[in-house]
């Protein structure tokens, strides 16, 4: 089939994940892979993210397929069940909001930065050979904690990769629940 | 004796659709395609069923049936 330019913005992704071993400032850019699949989903009421442009979905096929890192088993059944969909979305929002509560706390002055990576929302690494300060300390407190939940997902979307099909971690992403659902919201109004 | 010639269709299973499109990328004739990010959709008159969606599919809900042809 033929490669079209989006079908490279793996390269982004895994980009990005080095990237954060080196400066955790450019956890920032995650930023676009969440607010891009919200925008085209509101404004375009479609998944074309998922559909073309997500590089970490292309990443995932990329392990699977090309170096044949995965096991290519089927998923368990509950894996793409509405209730375990909803669920890991609701408790990704729940940590998500934490994550947000600290970078407030952090930028009024109640807690001090802390300068780790909080790996599968339980496993504190030490990560400040990755700051090298100069801005605000809710700049970088977020910075640690948007990579984490992006390190985190990489981490959770591998191992998927590795036991079941190279994609797995598409059926569960939050981010393509959240897209899926809206969607579904629109739905009724582009009905004739 | 009688061969029946019976063609075989990609059937996705709507309901438990994840939208995510990774059938979309694989098949080889542009027979299935995600609609509007609710769930994809097969046209089965470009479906030559080769089965490489359901192999593909994440979810592992696109089965190949069996229909008259
Ligand atoms: S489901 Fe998630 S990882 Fe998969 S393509 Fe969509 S946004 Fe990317
Ligand atoms: S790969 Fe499976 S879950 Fe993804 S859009 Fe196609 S049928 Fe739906
Ligand atoms: S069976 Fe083959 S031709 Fe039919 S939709 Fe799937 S990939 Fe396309």
């Amino acid at each position: 089939m033929k490669k079209h330019w989006y079908d490279y913005l793996w390269i982004f992704s895994a980009t990005y994940l080095i990237l954060g071993f080196f400066n955790i400032l450019f956890a920032w850019l995650g930023m676009l892979c969440f607010m891009l699949p919200l925008l085209i989903a509101i404004f375009g009421g479609d998944k074309m993210y998922c559909n073309l442009f997500c590089g970490r979905g292309q990443l995932f096929s990329l392990l699977g397929k090309k170096l044949k890192l995965s096991a290519n088993r089927k998923p368990p059944v509950f894996l793409h069940k509405k209730w375990f969909r909803y669920g890991f979305l609701a408790f990704f929002m729940v940590m998500f909001c934490q994550m947000l509560w600290v970078t407030y706390l952090v930028g009024s002055g109640a807690r001090p930065l802390s300068q780790h990576v909080k790996l599968l929302w339980s496993i504190k690494l030490p990560w400040h050979w990755a700051y090298y300060g100069g801005v605000a300390p809710w700049v970088a407190q977020f910075s640690f904690g948007f990579y984490s939940v992006m390190l985190t997902s990489t981490v959770l979307g591998i191992i998927t990769m590795a036991l079941f099909r190279p994609r797995s971690w598409c059926v569960y992403c939050p981010m393509g629940t959240m897209t899926q659902l809206i969607c579904q919201a629109r739905k009724p109004k582009t009905k004739q | 004796m009688e061969v029946k010639i019976k063609k075989r269709k990609a059937k996705v299973t709507q309901a438990d659709c994840v939208a995510c499109g990774s059938c979309v990328k694989v098949c080889p004739k542009g027979a299935i395609r995600v609609y509007k990010g609710l769930y994809a959709r097969v046209d089965e008159d470009l479906c030559i069923g080769c089965g490489r969606c359901a192999a593909e599919c994440p979810a592992a809900i696109i089965e190949m049936e069996e229909v008259a042809s």
